[in-house]
């Protein structure tokens, strides 16, 4: 792609310097001369951004560690002194904790356009992939990181995230304490997860440097998808592109600052402000915002398929999210690379951005909340007022045949006049039965807006009611409801859908828009003007 | 030149090179793999870690109608002195409809099978749903734990009465190593 390397040193050092280590060659032809497409729009300035936060956190994060202690008694207690002692030591922290948040933004945005213009298609699957690893390694860093400031959120989503592992069968539950290195999250944990932590972003820098590496073999893409035919499409990376991605990294780095100066504690949680405390779980536990998508398709599985039990299928959707677009190469058969000429597969790539947006809205919701429901829940109270109480004892021969004899014994107070029977069960084959004779029959129905109104309501009535009635009957109606967990469970299969059938056979069936003839047919009679 | 040739000569067939070439990786692998163990070992359970895997706990600090929670492997369990009253309630509810059945008999038996005592009851303290640590009595229809995460509801024998829990409060295995002593674990 890159052709043959035009740098000619100037001086006599750089000469010196190219004969022996050609660094500047290196550097001339990957940021100088590089050719790029003369079309990239700003979707394509987010890899330079990337680099840029990843130095960020580097360069914080190797800070930080000089004053950080891994240790469950010190570590919330450093991380403050942080903050509060540690000469610019606030300024720090801020940025790299932003910065974790911003690196994300920036990821996804890239990953998005990637997927928009089809840069996953031959020849570039295996940068695809490499991206996708980075990916992976940048939710292994951010997670580790999170648990190091050792607050209650940091604590209790360690110990939910290790506790997944668990849901593995056989070998769960150690590989679950080899992590944890004992039976819980503890001291040898944040030693770990502190070494982990300051490894993993320079295993990243070095998939990076694969990224980039495939990237210039491959040659960028592009938005209209079409491959780059001769020189005269492409501009020199400098000045052209460099000027512009640092003009996109410059707003991008506003955002940053605003976060960092205004409202730096904005995107995280304010439980994690609270010293860890293994005796007490926060109401809820979330994860960073980052990865409430993955959290929602998580909890989404709140029933078993066959053999597999509801949190390990949670387990292994949660893997697959981010698997499948390992495969995904192989599994959009469309030929045409970029959606702008795919007017169907848009419309579904549209939803799927809206999909992915409120899965990540789920993923903060409690599970339980009810989004939508058909009605009321409702109750319907009986008793009778008045009448004749009488109790008379049941004895079964044996437990087993406890329920038989429950029943007739019920019966036999229903034929002799019993208006309402109520049955107490006091051991295994022994128990009592009330009955009520004559009185009249009452009833009434209570509605709640949720369960807790209504057994408000009910106990109202009961109370009203008061000695009157010797005992209710209460029957309960819970209105068919739709819930987070539900709405998850829609959102995740679309995800699953988009990937695993819509981009297969749409690819196959669908019709491309023609590319317009400014693109496929040389405009100026096929002589090429020179890069300017 | 000799190697070249020596290949030739003996095309598809194989030779006493083969075997050393076989050999060689095969012993390099075992080597590696031997060399790699140990880095992968060090991150299980440090003996010490292991050692505190059982909780020794003095009864008798605990008068009745208490409870002390003590951390057990890094997690807590509650050891509850039950009153007369929270003792008939569990045995009789043992009949009551559960929506994970298991007699109050059961769940107090000690970690070897023998039969434990009613008034003492040793529970993990993480609510099955989705591991928050109940409080006692508070919020509770049943007399038992109530869990304020979701409200879960459990008996005095910490059985899931109501709420979104699927199973009961696990009991911690426990052995009684004196007239008011247990050993957790």
């Amino acid at each position: 792609m890159s052709g043959p390397s035009t740098y000619e040193p100037k001086s006599g050092i750089t000469r010196w310097l190219d004969r022996r280590l050609p660094i500047i060659r290196l550097a001339h032809d990957s940021f100088v001369a590089y050719p790029t497409p003369r079309n990239l729009n700003y979707w394509w300035t987010f890899g330079a951004m990337l680099s840029f936060c990843l130095i960020v956190q580097i360069v914080t994060g190797i800070v930080l560690a000089m004053h950080y202690t891994p240790h469950v008694t010190m570590a919330f207690a450093s991380v403050q002194r942080l903050e509060r002692d540690v000469p610019f030591g606030w300024l720090i922290q801020n940025i790299h904790a932003v910065g974790a948040s911003m690196f994300f933004l920036a990821v996804y945005i890239h990953m998005f356009r990637g997927l928009y213009y089809g840069s996953y298609k031959a020849p570039r699957e295996l940068l695809w992939i490499l991206g996708c690893v980075i990916y992976l390694l940048m939710v292994a860093t951010g997670f580790l990181g999170y648990t190091l400031p050792w607050g209650q959120m940091s604590f209790w989503g360690a110990t939910v995230i290790t506790n997944l592992l668990g849901a593995l069968p056989l070998i769960g539950e150690s590989i679950k304490n080899w992590l944890m290195g004992g039976f819980s999250v503890d001291q040898p944990t944040i030693n770990r997860f502190f070494s982990l932590h300051y490894l993993l972003p320079f295993v990243i820098a070095g998939v990076v440097g694969l990224h980039v590496w495939a990237l210039h073999e491959a040659g960028q893409n592009n938005p209209v998808g079409v491959d780059v035919k001769s020189k005269a499409d492409t501009v020199p990376f400098t000045p052209h592109a460099t000027i512009k991605d640092l003009f996109a990294t410059t707003l991008f780095v506003i955002l940053f600052a605003v976060f960092v100066f205004y409202m730096p504690d904005a995107l995280g949680h304010a439980d994690n402000f609270i010293p860890a405390d293994p005796l007490k779980t926060p109401p809820e536990i979330v994860p960073e915002w980052y990865l409430l998508p993955f959290y929602a398709i998580l909890r989404a599985f709140d029933f078993n398929i066959g053999p597999i039990d509801s949190k390990l299928a949670g387990v292994l959707a949660m893997f697959a999210a981010i698997g499948v677009l390992f495969v995904l190469p192989w599994l959009d058969t469309s030929r045409v690379r970029s959606m702008r000429y795919r007017p169907i597969a848009r419309q579904f790539f549209v939803i799927f951005a809206v999909v992915c947006f409120a899965l990540g809205w789920c993923g903060g919701q409690n599970p339980g909340n009810i989004l939508l429901k058909a009605g009321p829940f409702s109750a319907t109270l009986t008793w009778v007022e008045g009448g004749q109480v009488a109790e008379r004892p049941i004895q079964a021969d044996g437990a087993a045949n406890w329920q038989d004899a429950a029943n007739a014994a019920e019966a036999q107070a229903r034929a002799d006049g019993a208006s309402m029977t109520a049955v107490t069960r006091t051991g295994a084959a022994t128990g009592i039965l009330r009955s009520v004779t004559g009185g009249s029959a009452q009833t009434r129905t209570v509605e709640g807006e949720t369960t807790d109104y209504l057994e408000t309501h009910i106990t109202e009535v009961k109370e009203e009611v008061g000695q009157a009635a010797p005992f209710y009957n209460v029957e309960r109606r819970v209105p068919p409801a739709f819930t987070v967990t539900n709405f998850s469970q829609v959102l995740t299969l679309y995800y699953f859908l988009f990937f695993l059938v819509i981009l297969p056979i749409l690819g196959l069936r669908e019709r491309p828009e023609r590319v317009p003839d400014t693109i496929a047919k040389p405009v100026t009679g096929g002589k090429a003007q020179g890069a300017s | 030149m000799a190697e070249a040739a020596a290949t030739s000569a003996h095309d598809g067939e194989t030779t006493r090179r083969d075997f050393i070439y076989i050999a060689g990786a095969a012993v390099a692998t075992v080597g590696i793999a031997a060399t790699i163990w140990p880095f992968i070992d060090q991150m299980n359970p440090a003996a010490d870690t292991r050692a505190l895997s059982t909780t020794e706990v003095d009864l008798s600090a605990v008068p009745e109608g208490q409870q002390v929670k003590v951390l057990w492997q890094g997690k807590p369990v509650f050891v509850r002195h039950r009153t007369a009253v929270e003792i008939a309630a569990a045995q009789r509810d043992d009949f009551a409809s559960l929506k994970d059945p298991q007699s109050d008999a059961d769940r107090l038996k000690q970690e070897d099978g023998e039969a434990g005592r009613p008034e003492w009851l040793v529970l993990q303290a993480s609510c099955t749903h989705l591991g928050c640590v109940p409080t006692f009595v508070e919020g509770s229809q049943f007399g038992g734990w109530f869990c304020p995460c979701h409200g879960s509801d459990y008996d005095t024998s910490g059985r899931i009465r109501r709420g979104p829990a699927p199973k009961n409060l696990l009991v911690a295995p426990y052995l009684f190593t004196g007239p008011t002593a247990i050993r957790i674990g």
